[in-house]
């Protein structure tokens, strides 16, 4: 066998020492974040922290919990992933049953799947859509959080391709019980439908809790902006006009310590989440990608 | 009459989507007749004058249009090719690891980036890529001057592509692992009897079976071709590198929502969704022709 050999050994260790070395350069970064936020603000300045916290010390993260526009905008980013990520679900779930039937039982499906890809292939961009945001009156708004990443249609192709999996004899004896269409959905495919549902669940929260841009754009009040945002601004601007113009808490935003500790703050939902969802988007990407 | 009876509960189910994609992608898109007026927000697109192909002229006569151009192209062809082949190599690579821990662990620890925004991940970066920062430390310990990654015309680019490729490549994996998981046995083990070594197996039996999936990831890839990111540029980036690192989707909100110029900026939106939208379905028809496939 040709992993006996003793060639194909040695290549076996440095290919394995490559590869861990390669998954720790992913975690790296986040690793020396997390020490700085944990270290004391002389030795942070200093540059002096590695992987391991210097001088141990919770003062960054007391301080970033005692700054209330923080907390509001962890408050906007839960609200708005909790919202979003429902409507999200429940749009996508409604609309992938109806384009998961063949042409021959439902004749509009060809229409309406080319409203998708021509919404997906084409788009106005940004300006015209910033005016038409202004026009229906959602600047400013919690909703413009919301609203208008509803419907993804990468998320409905992945939903409608897992109903087209499932055996259409339990639909049809659903349908000869007397069950119409509605009632098939949601108690037949909507129980079977959990590790999908967990799929597109995973993805539209890390859509919501990763967006920055529409609270940037369309939010003109700092005060309402979601954490992404407000990250956004204090952190890679290093804006200190969009917060109140206390000195303190100017000089409270701009310690590097205090920057560590408010991005893994922002980090840390998707840190605990993803690992046990894990195995659901795997397959939910493949699964979306390509087709035998 | 009588389909309708049957289909309505599926037109039902439809409508909520239809009408978030009339509100926010069908009306936008007539917005683009902005392109071909001179924009002013108080006459609104009644009152506005029109003015042709102005806006058009205008794109391609200004020397910073035209570069931004150019720097999308490099940086998102550049992106395309290493974003496919790293993630090519890696996925043969991680597939040698036969100790089923390991392998899963490696594969936990590197799709994680993916997950972290350009927000998060731009933070980081700024600091660790910084003249005196911990990525600058230990090349000084190895005697290189310190570089300045995200502030130098001559490394922006660099940097840029780098760093996304470290932050996609093992999101990018998946699919050449499940691919992989889907290569007859069989096949290695008749290999095996005819004597091929290791070496020779991956160069005539797992190379040849990814091909089909990297024509299809490539080639879809091709719509993304004046895409170069606007989340992760617009957040490492700073004036000094505007020359090098300035793209089409970052000077579009410059020109436009900075500045005001609200048709010329919905010129060149209009400019690139055209050419993107000729593009997707160009890859998409190679893609169906290739490799089968398919979309809806």
């Amino acid at each position: 066998m040709y992993y006996k050999t003793r060639g194909y050994r040695i290549f076996n260790v440095f290919n394995t020492c490559f590869l861990i070395l390669l998954a720790l350069m992913c975690i790296v970064p986040l690793v020396h974040v997390l020490a700085v936020s944990f270290s004391a603000k002389s030795a942070a300045d200093a540059n002096l922290v590695g992987l391991w916290p210097k001088q141990f010390s919770l003062e960054a993260y007391k301080k970033t919990i005692d700054n209330p526009v923080f907390l509001h905008s962890i408050w906007v980013s839960v609200k708005r992933t909790v919202i979003g990520t429902a409507l999200t679900l429940i749009i996508t779930f409604l609309a992938a049953y109806p384009l998961s039937k063949e042409n021959s039982v439902f004749k509009g499906r060809n229409v309406y799947s080319w409203l998708f890809v021509f919404s997906m292939v084409f788009n106005g961009g940004l300006i015209p859509f910033y005016i038409v945001i202004q026009k229906v009156g959602l600047m400013d708004s919690f909703w413009v959080l919301v609203l208008p990443g509803a419907v993804n249609t990468f998320l409905v192709i992945l939903m409608l391709n897992f109903f087209r999996g499932i055996p259409k004899e339990l639909e049809e004896a659903s349908l000869i019980d007397g069950a119409g269409h509605f009632r098939t959905l949601f108690s037949i495919f909507l129980p079977i439908s959990l590790p999908s549902i967990a799929t597109i669940a995973l993805f539209s929260m890390v859509f919501h809790w990763n967006s920055w841009f529409d609270g940037l754009l369309y939010m003109n009040n700092s005060k309402q902006f979601p954490l992404a945002t407000f990250l956004q601004t204090v952190i890679i601007q290093r804006d200190m006009s969009s917060m109140s113009v206390n000195p303190k808490e100017m000089e409270l935003i701009s310690q590097t310590t205090v920057r560590a500790a408010q991005i893994f703050i922002g980090a840390a939902p998707i840190l605990m989440v993803y690992p046990f969802l894990q195995k659901y988007f795997v397959k939910g990407m493949t699964l979306g990608s390509v087709k035998e | 009459m009588r389909t309708l009876k049957k289909t309505w509960p599926f037109h039902v189910m439809l409508l909520p989507a239809m009408i978030f994609l009339i509100i926010f992608s069908f009306i936008p898109m007539l917005g683009v007749v902005m392109a071909f007026q001179d924009y002013k927000p108080w006459l609104g697109i009644t009152g506005s004058q029109w003015v042709g192909l102005d806006n058009f002229r205008y794109l391609f006569e200004r020397d910073d249009s035209m570069q931004v151009i150019w720097n999308t192209l490099i940086i998102a062809i550049l992106k395309m090719v290493f974003n496919l082949l790293v993630p090519f190599i890696f996925a043969i690579l991680l597939n040698e690891i036969r100790k089923v821990g390991v392998q899963r662990t490696i594969q936990t620890l590197v799709y994680l980036p993916h997950f972290l925004s350009w927000v998060i991940l731009g933070g980081i970066l700024l600091d660790l890529l910084a003249t005196d920062g911990f990525v600058n430390q230990i090349l000084g310990s190895l005697g290189v001057k310190p570089i300045f990654f995200l502030g130098d015309n001559n490394w922006f680019r660099f940097t840029v592509i780098l760093t996304d490729v470290w932050k996609e490549f093992g999101y990018n994996t998946i699919i050449f692992l499940a691919a992989l998981a889907g290569i007859n046995p069989s096949l290695y083990e008749a290999a095996e009897v005819d004597g091929a070594t290791r070496w020779k197996q991956t160069l005539f039996i797992t190379m040849p079976s990814l091909i089909p999936m990297a024509v299809v990831v490539g080639t879809l890839a091709l719509g993304n071709v004046l895409n170069a990111g606007f989340d992760q540029i617009f957040n490492l980036y700073n004036p000094l590198v505007y020359q090098k690192g300035d793209i089409i989707d970052t000077f579009v909100y410059r020109t436009a929502i900075l500045n005001g110029e609200m048709g010329f900026g919905t010129a060149i939106g209009l400019f690139k969704s055209a050419i993107s939208m000729v593009l997707i379905l160009v890859s998409y028809r190679l893609a169906k022709k290739w490799a089968g496939y398919r979309i809806f």
